[in-house]
């Protein structure tokens, strides 16, 4: 067989053979039992040509709409993703290389690697910072499981407005250890109430708190008042961010919290209907040794050259097996470079400009639907997502608004079934006035 | 050659007040930010990143990219990692911008294109692999143990049988085994192997009770060698009523010729990323696709694909599942790939590909046996393990670090722990005649110095950007950021 992913034709397998004296190739294949073995070709669709493939996949695609507007959020986010991006992170010396294990080879990789740590430690405010987790939720989890295994406490307060998807994810890796989840009450400003946390933490059996800002309604929690609480109490303060608010908001870590967690996807990263992304996670310098993850550190070689490597492996699953401080093996490499990237062409004033073009283009838009008549769920800060209540259930407005090409938000009661008219909407950096005097145009159309 | 000055970092390069990018001007009236301020949560110093350029950002990172060696750069044996060519229209076929930009929660309608690309992916990974449902959630390898391991949790739950608490791991395992099962709250309880790597089946017979939910099994193994008593194994764990888990790492040697579920296996998961030709990205992203026999299907991770009238959606409702393993649905971009590999190969080209890595494996196992030990001397699968001990103290490491010299990534040294100074060699189906031959008298070569120039291994390599880097060094007192004060 002659194909252009394989290397090997027919004579070549042949010379091959010869060569290590067999005569067949199954002469390789007798230690497979054959009462195991396949007896019939796999039962796949005909192999297809680059050409077919392109035509194939180009149809395909023909299947998903993209929306011309896109006011949804709600975990992931529709920003501006420069084209350098795409130019560097296509460097097939980045793409097809393997975790940097032998770093003479993979100083390019580990380099940026180590710039990417520095970028998220810096944005974060925290000393630590690895080199990439899944994504924001299971980086969530992964700061739990640090937290409860450093306090030796077992229980960990989460808040009710967390983002619904990442709360089933830290369900799922929490489930099996012994780790008692509790969700703090409701409050009439989505936001975590100092009082109702101080009595849950009074008992002192708190291992950590998980703090969301914003939080899946948008909104800001107030940091200065909540941290210094939990801390009070022993407990671990945990912040789930998003990367992009921090160039206006100050670092969480700077705030008194001592791990911080958040979705990647945001620095340069398509949507790609969910994945890949990218977990962020940065911590306080105690628990360096507890980190999951890969860690690149500056060392020099045995010239006294500077030089990058993986450190602290002692912590990994293939040095310590079930001992590891996670299983996590390949992570997220190539989306931590695409975020490393993003953060070098946007320095600071550009990370100050998307986080203020975010806040006043919500802002603008929440302004223009409440002229409209749509009424917030909440009044309390919010950064670039707001939850509006709507006349009828929030999917008749979504169909309505989808037919103008325009993806109004995301229909809160898919998450909680209670929620029935509440539309939660997102502006990122990427709207004009124009479109988002649309928006309010064809909204208010349909009320 | 090389550079040889220390290349600076991105933040070394810094200008004040310069920048890559800019956005539009834009007339949305500019807020105050009174509310913020009043609650203190306003940035109060200004993040210290680089100000530089498009260019400076442009040639800094295509520097690095000269400072790394990917597939594309040279030959890559890295044995158990699965170092095959990727394709490079599936690097194009991600940014088409209809499964580039699509929202994850987007509604079904308007996603029908990306949710066909899973029920496709979902079917053809259930075939190839011989099992009845699939997942395509988990983002890596290590992340689907941990779903397969939380499933077997669920399963033994429901079934009342709390007491399974041990899952059995053979020594040559990778280390994410063990370390997967302590995630979903296992003990571990370890396996002997015999030299070959195989699994010792007096001591696992003596192992198998009722406290055991699962036996993990890489096959082939580390070693590259097929568990021939498979059949037997498959009898002793099940009729103590534990699973059987397949850990997919070395798929790759077997498709067309044998599946995990037809050996009797009742969970599996696969490393798109080695075995259907993903690119590893520098460690990542990968996807961890987990297989189950029917009886385990209401454990899956939520949501599912259901298909009614035309539609696909996702299905949340679920009770029994084990819940949700990533924020969304997997690594959609590394799915779509895989998708793409399987169509263009088609089912005797994948099985081609594992018959010629197979090939490719023997014909280096059979040329390099004179000159260095091979641990299982048998017939080796698609990767085979050398013991590099050679004459004056030269060890694996010094036998790797001399690769990097000759532009090839050396294989894995030091795994498996079993075999000392193990050097794991993995060529895949993608590497022609001429490159091996060319790694065999690199060998050979290295086999030589080691006996008549020692000091040329011991001080290797040469002509890479640094050298032989200080591991103990970085670990004694980690410096794990710039920053802008240097010590």
């Amino acid at each position: 067989m002659n194909h252009p992913y394989l290397a090997l034709n027919d004579d070549e397998r042949r010379e091959m053979l010869n060569k290590i004296g067999l005569n067949q190739i199954d002469e390789l294949f007798t230690h497979i039992p054959e009462a195991v073995r396949l007896q019939r070709p796999l039962n796949l669709p005909e192999s297809m040509t680059e050409m077919e493939l392109k035509n194939y996949f180009h149809l395909q695609a023909g299947g998903n709409n993209v929306a011309g507007l896109s006011f949804l959020g709600a975990g992931a986010y529709h920003h501006y993703i420069p084209a350098v991006i795409e130019h560097l992170a296509g460097r097939s010396e980045f793409y097809t290389a393997y975790t940097p294990y032998q770093p003479e080879l993979s100083q390019g990789a580990l380099q940026a690697i180590f710039e990417y740590q520095t970028y998220i430690s810096e944005l974060f405010g925290l000393p630590v910072a690895n080199a990439s987790l899944y994504d924001g939720s299971t980086a969530l989890a992964e700061a739990i499981i640090i937290a409860v295994r450093e306090t030796k406490k077992q229980r960990v307060l989460i808040p009710a407005a967390l983002n619904p998807f990442t709360e089933r994810v830290i369900r799922t890796y929490t489930q099996n250890l012994g780790i008692q989840l509790v969700a703090l009450p409701e409050t009439d400003t989505a936001q975590i109430d100092p009082e109702k946390l101080t009595l849950e933490l009074k008992a002192g059996t708190a291992a950590a708190v998980v703090i969301q800002s914003p939080n899946f309604f948008g909104i800001l929690e107030n940091l200065p008042l909540v941290i210094p609480i939990i801390k009070k109490y022993d407990a671990v303060p945990i912040c789930s961010v998003h990367p992009l608010t921090l160039g206006l908001l100050e670092s969480p870590g700077r705030q008194g919290a001592e791990i911080v967690v958040g979705e990647g996807q945001p620095l340069g990263i398509p949507l790609s209907y969910g994945g890949p992304y990218l977990g962020l996670m940065a911590v306080a310098e105690r628990f360096m040794r507890k980190i999951p993850g890969r860690l690149v550190g500056e060392t020099t070689d045995k010239n006294g050259k500077r030089a990058f490597v993986l450190t602290l492996q002692t912590r990994e699953q293939h040095i310590r097996r079930e001992k590891a401080t996670s299983n996590i093996c390949s992570n997220q490499a190539l989306c931590a470079l695409r975020a490393a990237i993003y953060c070098s062409l946007m320095g600071p004033q550009g990370l100050r400009d998307i986080a203020r073009r975010m806040y006043n283009n919500a802002h603008y838009l929440f302004a223009k639907l409440r002229e409209i008549g749509l009424e917030p769920m909440y009044n309390s800060p919010f950064f670039m997502e707001f939850a509006m209540k709507t006349p009828q259930p929030a999917d008749y407005y979504l169909k309505k608004l989808l037919s103008k090409g325009i993806l109004a938000g995301y229909d809160l009661s898919r998450a909680h079934p209670y929620m029935q008219n509440s539309l939660l909407i997102c502006a990122t950096e990427v709207f004009a006035r124009e479109q988002l005097d649309a928006f309010a145009v064809e909204m208010r159309c349909v009320l | 050659m090389t550079e040889k000055i220390s290349p600076q970092l991105i933040f070394e390069k810094s200008g004040a007040q310069k920048q890559a990018w800019l956005l539009p001007p834009s007339s949305v009236p500019v807020q105050s930010f009174t509310e913020l301020t009043a609650l203190n949560l306003l940035r109060k110093e200004v993040l210290n990143f680089p100000e530089v350029t498009e260019s400076d950002v442009v040639r800094h990172y295509t520097n690095l990219s000269t400072r790394n060696h990917g597939v594309d750069s040279g030959f890559y044996p890295l044995g158990s990692c699965t170092m095959k060519y990727n394709p490079k229209f599936n690097e194009d076929l991600v940014k088409i911008p209809s499964f580039s930009e699509i929202h994850p929660l987007a509604p079904p309608e308007q996603s029908q294109g990306s949710l066909r690309i899973f029920k496709d992916l979902e079917q053809y990974l259930a075939e190839i692999t011989g099992m009845d449902h699939m997942t395509l959630q988990p983002a890596a390898g290590a992340h689907g143990e941990l779903t397969a391991l939380l499933i077997i949790q669920a399963y033994f739950r429901d079934k009342g049988e709390t007491n399974r608490t041990k899952i059995l791991v053979p020594t040559s395992a990778h280390g994410t085994n063990p370390a997967s099962a302590a995630m979903a709250g296992f003990e571990i309880i370890t396996v002997t192997c015999n030299s070959n790597g195989l699994v010792d089946l007096e001591h696992l017979q003596n192992l198998v009770n009722q406290d055991v939910a699962a036996l993990m099994l890489t096959n082939p193994n580390t070693l590259g060698s097929f568990e021939r008593e498979i059949t037997t194994i498959e009898k002793l764990v099940h009729s103590c009523g534990a699973l059987l888990y397949y850990d997919g790492a070395n798929l790759n040697a077997i498709m067309g010729l044998v599946r995990p579920g037809d050996m009797g296996f009742d969970l599996v998961h696969l490393n798109l990323h080695k075995t259907f030709a993903t690119p590893h990205g520098s460690g990542g992203p990968g996807a961890g696709p987990v297989g189950v026999k029917s009886f385990l299907n209401q454990f899956l991770p939520v949501p599912v694909l259901t298909e009614t009238e035309q539609l696909l959606s996702w299905n949340y409702d679920r009770p029994k599942s084990i819940g949700k393993i990533s924020g969304f649905y997997g690594n959609f971009a590394v799915l779509l790939k895989a998708l793409s590999y399987i169509k263009a190969l088609g089912g005797p080209g994948l099985t081609q590909a594992s018959r010629d890595a197979i090939l490719n494996a023997n014909y280096l196992r059979i040329r390099l046996q004179e000159y260095y030990e091979i641990a299982a001397p048998d017939t080796c699968m698609h990767e085979f393990v050398l013991k590099a001990k050679l004459p004056n103290h030269i060890r694996a490491i010094d036998v790797a670090k001399r690769l990097l010299d000759f532009g090839i990534h050396p294989p894995t040294i030091y795994f498996p722990l079993i075999v000392p100074e193990a050097m794991m060699i993995e060529p895949t189906e993608t590497e022609n005649r001429f490159t091996l031959d060319s790694f065999v008298a690199r060998m050979i070569q290295i086999y030589t110095e080691a006996a008549e120039s020692p000091e040329i291994l011991s001080t290797a390599p040469q002509n890479t950007p640094v050298a032989r880097v200080d591991e103990t060094e970085a670990a004694r007192s980690p410096r794990l950021r710039w920053s802008p004060v240097q010590d």
